[in-house]
């Protein structure tokens, strides 16, 4: 397989929906089990409390709840401020995505590690950190913006500029740049190369991560929260009020039924879009393609700089505050974190939540790449029969639901619906890494497919022809591309796991606490010490993710397309 | 080359599976904290109960859902299960609001025997919707008595309460030359303009509170404008207790711009300077509502006499005298001591503003959407 000429994928090229199939198929039953029960089994649950109330269906909270003026404004702020954060994060993202991955510079494994801080950050101690600097004597108090939705938007570019710049980066890496070079010598200018060759190239990338942050943003609960000072309220946020404050399960499952509708809706326009614009790639070695960076660059580079200093802003004032405590400079509060008896807020000490978390989150990746990957293999297939294909494309999507929907829905889901056997899982120890599996699996599909559909399936045919048994084929053909993204996917699946809260905090049993929810503890009790411990636990919990996502990307995979 | 990669994906696998998962590296922690607690509890077990007993037979577990903030040193967990045969497990969900509308939700099908942070504002729900089991521990503290909640006397147990109220910062004050308000009324005069802060009703519990407090003084149908004024005031609502206190509050350790928070009547000693002997904020004791917390044994429990059991415990004087410093709250006992500090700098409102539990069981959820009316736009 040397040479791979650029194809546009046909619909009826010829797939394996025979013997191989059916194994893969068989496959796919798995995650779609273990979709089934923690999410539309609970989901359902739910949605039948609020539209069946006396075993009858009963409607009359349609209209009621969307006529409520309310209902209207919180609708209409999710909209325009997920759309607006994902127009930002990936006008943001993708210089820095090139910046980060198409360039060689010193210090880039430093960059791009600060770029993926932001997303483990618990969003409680960020909001804090983003108000401290826009509160009319913070730093930034000049500009006015706290309490108006300019922080909002700021914060969902600040948590979800890693799922761009990872995403589309991942891709970009891979990509020949000598299409590129032969336009350019060609005569094309650099935008003209960027809109007819790179552009194409990335967009099934670009979609995939656009879709994601909308998710993200449209679901954002805590920093709408705390940045909005209960001004925006979002769907995410109305559900939860609805749900855990007010007990209208009926008001809730209409918006719950809305928010699904709109991620189905939008999830068919992101597969359409994809579909259009994915093409078979050639793709080589992450060496081959990096170069050092020239006189053009200097716009990205530019981007990237200002992108790191918006990252560092909030993290290094979080660092910084992290080192005081009465206006002192003092290593207390790192000290305090290992030992229990530092404040009886606490039942273990901060050292011992690290390890909770480490432990959950090896549990959680595990689960979220085995069943990512299964899944994005058998949707990376091209059945040839429309109704196979029609398949396929609906299970894409179904894994990503889950990041469109509420945690509180899902979270008492749960208790509404595990609560006999076989399936007795409320207190479960297991339930929390299989939430937090749930969030990073989206992350891992979406990681891993658009790299899998960028390989012809003629690579594997011909690997078939030649005698090679079919996983073998795919693992020949696949297998080289697949190993960088998978890592990739797997850093970003435990760092998804030691930041998530939500969930985490709704299952997490009191005396087997994660980092997040030790934060959160602190963070809500009055004393210095406590916010000081809290920051502190922050950083811990930052640097933690970092290095263990920098030792995931260390680790060498042979270099691909070398052979 | 192809080694290289297969060694390393062979290395991760191995690196990963083998470091101890949640699942599997819990048994080997648990043998370990039972055989360490063995020791403590026992010692735990003559001097609290005063006469050493044979430990009874093990009754098997017992599971208490609690709040968020629930707390308690692990040498009281441990003697505890000690002397009774029982095994506690906690689970815990949200503030008071979603744990008993978590309650409701799984009424028949409850995840825990018994409950604990159930408060006086949400009460009457629980108590109406039929969650709870009647029972009422033998030796409750006669002075718990005035806690007691209408309409669920037999049901709910109270354990601790608390003031929440409005806080000021002295220095501040002192340091502009402005005297501090004393009232809620004050709060809306021109001379504290935008010099206030306070978490929304409906993301908080404190904050509930507040809005209760309000409902309280100036009548149900005169709320609304005194919470108008208060906006136009310049008052500013945070959706949590946190960024009020911490980024707004003066002197709750950011450098906020607001020397008028609502917090509670135990917040004062926290603010004592390094080196300081007094609090440099207080406690505006004609602001406060009285939030009571209670047990309960759940209707449909497994264990009900091991929930009942853990009732007991709750306003057990070693409980009661363990709450403060861990909880933040006031022991409804009041033989058991406080800490010096809140002795000395965290009294109790003499006469805490006071909505009935019925009233507000029917009317919370309209007091609500109307307060976000006036105060969130």
């Amino acid at each position: 397989m040397t040479v791979t000429r650029r194809t546009r994928a046909p619909g009826a090229r010829a797939a394996y929906l025979n013997g191989p199939a059916l194994a893969l198929g068989l496959a796919a039953l798995l995650p779609v089990a273990f979709l089934a029960v923690f999410f539309l089994l609970p989901v359902g649950g739910m949605l039948a409390r609020g539209f069946l109330p006396e075993g009858r269906l009963d409607l009359s909270g349609v209209p009621e709840v969307l006529g409520r003026a309310r209902t209207l404004r919180v609708l209409w702020f999710t909209l325009w401020s997920s759309l607006a954060g994902t127009v930002l994060t990936v006008g943001l993202g993708l210089p820095v995505a090139f910046a980060l991955y198409r360039l060689r510079f010193p210090g880039r494994a430093l960059v791009r590690a600060v770029v993926v801080m932001p997303f483990v950050l618990p969003t409680v101690v960020v909001g804090v950190m983003f108000r401290s600097l826009l509160a009319s004597r913070g730093p930034l108090g000049g500009l006015g913006w706290d309490g108006t939705w300019v922080p909002i938007l700021l914060a969902f570019v600040f948590f979800n500029l890693a799922v761009v710049v990872r995403t589309v980066g991942g891709m970009w890496e891979g990509l020949d740049r000598r299409a590129e070079e032969s336009a350019a010598a060609l005569g094309a200018t650099p935008f003209q190369v960027w809109r007819t060759v790179t552009l194409p190239a990335l967009a099934p990338a670009v979609v995939s991560a656009a879709t994601l942050v909308f998710l993200f943003c449209s679901t954002a609960f805590g920093v709408v929260l705390t940045l909005g000072g209960l001004r925006y309220g979002t769907v995410e946020t109305e559900i939860y009020l609805l749900t855990t404050q007010f007990l209208d399960l009926r008001g809730a499952a209409v918006l719950s039924v809305l928010q699904l509708v709109a991620v189905v809706l939008m999830l068919a326009v992101a597969a359409r879009t994809r579909a259009a614009t994915e093409t078979t790639r050639r793709r080589v070695g992450a060496k081959a393609a990096a170069r050092t960076p020239r006189r053009h660059d200097i716009p990205a580079l530019g981007v990237t700089a200002l992108a790191v200093a918006f990252v560092l802003l909030p993290v290094g004032t979080l660092m910084v505050r992290s080192f005081r405590r009465s206006g002192r400079w003092t290593l207390e509060n790192y000290r305090a974190l290992g030992d229990p008896a530092s404040t009886p807020a606490l039942r273990v000490s901060v050292t011992e939540a690290v390890a909770n978390s480490l432990r959950t989150a090896v549990d959680a990746t595990v689960l979220a790449v085995v069943l990512g990957l299964v899944v994005a293999v058998v949707v990376s297939r091209r059945p040839r029969a429309a109704g196979w294909r029609r398949v396929v494309a609906a299970l894409d999507g179904a894994f990503m639901l889950p990041l469109g929907i509420s945690a509180v829905t899902v979270g008492f889901g749960f208790l509404i619906t595990l609560d006999r056997p076989p399936l007795d899982l409320r207190t479960s120890p297991a339930l929390v890494p299989v939430a937090q599996a749930m969030v990073a699996l989206p992350l891992v599909v979406r990681t891993l497919t658009p790299v899998l559909r960028s390989v012809d399936p003629r690579q594997r045919e011909a690997a078939a022809a030649l005698g090679a048994a079919p996983w073998r084929a795919a693992w020949t053909a696949e297998g080289p591309v697949l190993a960088r993204p998978l890592l990739a996917a797997t850093g970003f699946a435990f760092a998804v796991s030691l930041g998530e809260f939500g969930a985490t905090s709704f299952l997490a049993r009191p005396d087997r606490p994660t980092v997040p929810v030790v934060i959160y503890q602190l963070i809500s009790r009055p004393g210095v010490e406590h916010l000081g411990m809290a920051l502190a636990a922050s950083v811990v919990l930052a640097v933690l993710t970092t290095v263990v996502m920098g030792v995931v990307e260390r680790l060498r995979v042979g270099s691909l397309g070398t052979f | 080359m192809r080694h290289t990669r297969v060694l390393a994906l062979t290395a991760t696998l191995t690196l990963t599976l083998s470091s101890c998962s949640l699942l599997g590296g819990d048994d080997a922690d648990e043998t370990s904290t039972s055989a360490d607690t063995g020791a403590t509890a026992d010692d735990a077990a003559t001097t609290s109960a005063g006469a050493t007993v044979a430990p009874p037979a093990d009754l098997g577990a017992v599971t208490l859902i609690t709040h968020d903030s629930f707390t308690l040193p692990e040498e009281l967990v441990s003697a505890f299960e000690e002397e009774s045969g029982l095994e506690l497990e906690v689970q815990t969900a949200g503030d008071a609001g979603e744990l008993t509308n978590q309650l409701v939700l799984t009424q028949g099908s409850p995840v825990a025997d018994v409950v604990f942070g159930i408060d006086n504002t949400f009460g009457s729900r629980a108590v109406s919707e039929g969650v709870l089991a009647a029972y009422t521990p033998a030796d409750l503290p006669a002075s718990a008595e005035e806690h007691l909640l209408e309409g669920g006397e037999t049901m709910l147990t109270p354990v601790d309460f608390g003031d929440v109220c409005v806080n000021v910062d002295d220095v501040w004050f002192a340091n502009n030359g402005i005297a501090a308000p004393q009232t809620l009324q004050d709060l809306t005069k021109p001379e504290y303009k935008d010099l206030f802060v306070t978490p929304g009703a409906t993301t908080s519990s404190p904050g509930l509170a507040f809005l209760l407090a309000t409902v309280g003084e100036f009548g149900p149908t005169e709320w609304q404008g005194y919470w108008e004024d208060l906006m136009a005031n310049g008052a500013k609502v945070t959706s949590g207790w946190t960024d009020a206190y911490t980024v707004d509050f003066t002197a709750g350790g950011g450098d906020g711009d607001r020397p008028i928070v609502l917090s509670y009547a135990s917040s004062p000693p926290f603010t004592i300077p390094e080196g300081g002997v007094q609090p440099t904020t207080r406690a505006l004791l004609d602001t406060c509502f009285r939030q009571v917390e209670y047990a309960g044994v759940l209707e449909g429990a497994a264990n009900p006499e091991g929930a009942q059991a853990v009732v007991d415990w709750l306003v057990s004087p070693e409980v009661q005298a363990a709450i403060p410093d861990n909880m933040y709250m006031y022991p409804v006992d009041s033989e058991v001591a406080l800490p010096e500090l809140w002795a000395q700098w965290a009294p109790l409102a003499e006469e805490p503003i006071v909505v009935h539990p019925g009233q507000i069981e029917a009317e919370r959820e309209n007091w609500l959407r109307e307060w976000a009316d006036v105060a969130t736009g």
